[in-house]
């Protein structure tokens, strides 16, 4: 069982969270001057790297709040939590263990 | 006008006051439901002087601002949900308890950025207690219940079985009933809540 560290409740198992896909997807500011392949890009394409990857949660069960978590997708370590809207932790994003 | 309406426990059709379930002998887990809880689910800015001020007049006690825990009185308990939401319990039978509280809450509030939403008739309220309780709700649930790090004073939102329940740890393991929980589900989920921990703690009935 992962155990991740909401910001406002603290360890909690991860059946209380729901994954919501990457973090920091910023919509286009003006979506009818894409081309197709730039929103199929914003709508569909996701990094998937073997490494860190900043990712959205929801405390789905528990407070209901969101907030970002980055994780290494091959461990499975969470290497920083952080609120909706700020910025990303300094991190190495190209580790691989 | 307000039309009345048939106001009855989400657990009435189980006749568990017929069946008392409280004295069984040898029992380490005793069952019981809460009957229709008054709640009121409050949102607000807790670094708002005046609204931490204003709640604290309006409930008698001040909104606990740590995390899980909560603040209570005799006649009231206020959980904490999240940085800016709680739950204020009331186990009042007074049909109008609940209206009351918001009432009392609403006019306190009225010049602060806050919500006051009265939710006590989509909850009901399973109590359940003993030394081997903790036992019960572990078998369904993540949080750790351990007297290290879960007493009474705090609650938590979390699931059992499957079903989201705000459990609130009123009675602490030295009590003489052994530790005790109110657990708070959604009221269509409760039959189900009700038999699942039944059927957990059928192997601490006793004979």
């Amino acid at each position: 069982m992962l155990l991740i560290p909401c910001p406002y409740c603290g360890l909690r198992s991860e059946t209380e969270f729901s994954n919501g896909g990457e973090a920091h997807i910023v919509r286009p500011e003006n979506p009818e001057a894409l081309s197709d392949a730039e929103w199929a890009e914003f709508v569909f394409l996701r990094d998937n790297p073997k490494g860190v990857l900043l990712e959205r949660w929801n405390h789905a069960q528990g407070c209901r709040r969101w907030f970002n978590v980055a994780r290494d997708t091959v461990t499975y370590e969470i290497l920083a939590v952080y609120p909706m809207g700020a910025a990303p932790p300094a991190l190495d994003r190209r580790r691989v263990v | 006008m307000v039309e009345s309406y048939l106001r009855q426990s989400a657990l009435a059709h189980l006749g568990l006051e017929a069946r008392d379930q409280s004295g069984q002998e040898g029992a380490q887990v005793r069952l019981q439901e809460k009957v229709l809880p008054a709640a009121v689910n409050l949102r607000g800015d807790p670094s708002d002087e005046g609204f931490l001020a204003a709640t604290h007049q309006a409930l008698g006690v001040a909104l606990p601002l740590e995390p899980n825990r909560v603040e209570s009185s005799e006649r009231i308990a206020v959980l904490w949900l999240g940085p800016n939401e709680w739950l204020a319990v009331s186990h009042d039978d007074e049909p109008t308890a609940e209206s009351r509280l918001a009432e009392r809450l609403r006019e306190a509030l009225a010049d602060s950025h806050a919500a006051v939403t009265e939710v006590g008739e989509s909850l009901a309220c399973i109590h359940i207690a003993g030394p081997r309780a903790a036992d019960v709700i572990a078998k369904g649930c993540p949080l750790d219940l351990h007297p290290g790090a879960f007493t009474a004073g705090h609650c938590a939102q979390s699931h059992i079985a499957k079903t989201a329940v705000t459990l609130h740890q009123v009675d602490d393991a030295g009590a003489a009933a052994g530790p005790g929980y109110d657990l708070y589900t959604r009221r269509s989920f409760s039959d189900y809540l009700w038999r699942w921990l039944s059927d957990a703690a059928r192997e601490y009935l006793g004979a």
